[in-house]
């Protein structure tokens, strides 16, 4: 664990595509065990933050260090410290549930025998256990982000980045997703994740708006309610993205 | 009326992806068909705009037999597919001119109609509309999906995967062009957007739980709702979830939405019960229901 308890720390970090700025000088930290909400309008540059907090995309200036790692320098330590999923790309379809585990337990350099463990501990607690010879194409997307976002955590990452986990899923699917996400953070587990919906918004610790590349607001959502003079945090969003 | 569905059943292999479904449109209505991925609804519109069929039941379509008249149907509605199915290495003026071409029409003719929306990419009409953003595409697709007057327009989920502000400016939209006599069925699984609709139809794995209008809906729910919150967020959810007089326990934004199994529930005894497994800032009050706790009390 750090000194200081942060596993991102972000300092000025920016990104150029030719003479546009996608992410320009963000600067935030989140601690150990923090669910932090990373929000903003489609276009705004999450997705290019993200990327370079993930150890895929170089930044054009600034430092961020991710679990101790410095993102430009230090990019593979980095993806082997962090657990990723996205909505749209999670695990594969043609595989069953448990040749999935076993592929991203194998990638992620996990024993056979700890592959087997995680295995068995994975799919009795999600209720999988009939059905590990299912292809996971054939499962309910509700099911599959649940599994996804399990394998995601199979090597015990420090923190793990979630796109959109929720997209799509269905209410009460959603609701079981998030308790898993309160249950890892709760072990210490740091969650960094984003999300259009924004009653899930108010589900994380602190939540940050990035509107044209900069994030404009930061805090508790409770805090940012009472700073915008909002009600949920919806209402929050829509002050300040509209710009 | 403007779509009549009956019993309409269809399956893939083993999937049965509708079963049974019926409900009515009226004219100049704005429809919502509320459910989550893998619901049904993509295949509701398939079916609906001709494009599959039915292995089971009949239905119409501003009038139209979904069989016999299968082309006239074609050319009385507009659809706008869930996923972006326009020529992206076609502009966006090239893209709007080839379904007017495409429908005998002209976009002089209808240009009214699509007005509010198109002059708001129109700066970008030379684009090739695999270049342009997430939300010019939509407004694209919306006006292609309108350029011959349609009767009856179908949004299959227009706003998935976009963003709150986004979102707001979507619907603003269709309202107006509800406004201007168009029948509209639109699918979200957004529940916060079924109150934006006149009624609405909750659907999942094939089946529609209820129709009605929202605020029928939220009235019809069985339970008094109540709003708790406590300092630890995940300590309280799985103490609600043990206490042994729970109905439903889901987290609501910064609060936990609450139904008790028994007809006199006293909250004070809730609060004494989360007091004893060590909670502090315990609120409990009385709410009202949403959407989605009505969805989630008939999905049970």
């Amino acid at each position: 664990m750090m000194k200081n308890n942060y596993v991102i720390e972000v300092k000025e970090l920016t990104k150029m595509f030719g003479d546009f700025t996608a992410v320009s000088a963000i600067t935030f930290d989140v601690k150990q065990g923090e669910i932090f909400g990373f929000l903003g309008a489609n276009g705004a540059g999450k997705t290019t933050a993200m990327k370079m907090l993930i150890g895929i995309s170089k930044p054009t200036a600034g430092d961020a260090k991710v679990a101790g790692f410095d993102v430009a320098s230090e990019a593979e330590d980095i993806k082997k410290n962090i657990g990723y999923m996205s909505q749209k790309f999670a695990l594969y379809d043609d595989l069953t549930v448990k040749e999935n585990i076993t592929f991203f337990g194998g990638i992620y350099g996990l024993t056979r025998a700890k592959i087997k463990e995680k295995t068995n501990e994975l799919t009795a607690e999600l209720g999988l256990k009939d059905l590990t010879d299912q292809l996971v194409g054939a499962l309910p997307l509700g099911w599959k982000q649940k599994l996804a976002f399990s394998v995601s955590l199979l090597h015990e990452p420090k923190i793990v980045f979630l796109d959109e986990p929720t997209g799509g899923v269905d209410p009460i699917t959603r609701r079981q997703f998030w308790e898993m996400i309160y249950k890892s953070a709760n072990k210490g587990t740091t969650i960094f994740v984003t999300t259009h919906y924004m009653d899930e918004a108010e589900y994380c610790d602190r939540v940050s708006i990035m509107v044209n590349g900069k994030i404009e607001a930061l805090d508790s959502p409770k805090n940012l309610k009472e700073q915008y003079n909002a009600e949920t945090m919806n209402d929050v969003f829509l002050k300040l993205a509209r710009g | 009326m403007s779509i009549v569905v009956s019993n309409i059943s269809k399956s893939y292999k083993t999937v049965k992806a509708l079963k049974n479904i019926s409900f009515k449109v009226k004219e100049g209505e704005l429809f919502g068909l509320i459910g989550p991925d893998g619901a049904g609804k993509t295949t509701l519109f398939r079916v609906l705009t001709t494009l599959l069929i039915a292995d089971n039941g009949e239905a119409t379509v501003a009038g139209y037999d979904l069989i016999k008249d299968y082309k006239t149907i074609r050319e009385s509605v507009g659809y706008m597919p869930g996923r972006f199915s326009l020529y992206q290495d076609l502009t966006v003026e090239e893209n709007l001119k080839f379904f007017a071409t495409i429908f005998g029409t002209t976009i002089a003719e209808n240009y009214d109609l699509i007005k509010d929306i198109y002059v708001q990419i129109e700066p970008f009409k030379n684009r090739r509309a695999g270049k342009l953003s997430g939300g010019m595409k939509q407004k694209l697709a919306l006006s292609c999906a309108l350029i011959h007057k349609p009767k009856v327009l179908f949004l299959d989920e227009p706003t998935t995967g976009v963003d709150p502000v986004s979102r707001k400016e979507f619907w603003e939209m269709i309202k107006r062009l509800q406004q201007k006599g168009i029948t509209i069925l639109v699918s979200t699984p957004y529940m916060d957007e079924a109150a934006l609709c006149d009624r609405i139809a909750l659907i999942q794995d094939g089946t529609i739980l209820q129709i009605d209008t929202p605020a029928a809906i939220i009235e019809h729910y069985p339970k008094a709702i109540y709003n708790v919150r406590a300092d630890n967020m995940y300590q309280l959810i799985q103490n609600l979830k043990a206490y042994e007089h729970n109905h439903s326990v889901y987290p609501f934004g910064e609060f936990v939405h609450y139904t008790d199994k028994r007809a006199g529930f006293i909250p004070v005894q809730l609060q004494h019960y989360l007091e004893e497994k060590q909670l502090a800032g315990i609120s409990i009050e009385i709410t009202q229901p949403t959407i989605e706790d009505a969805f989630m009390e008939l999905a049970k």
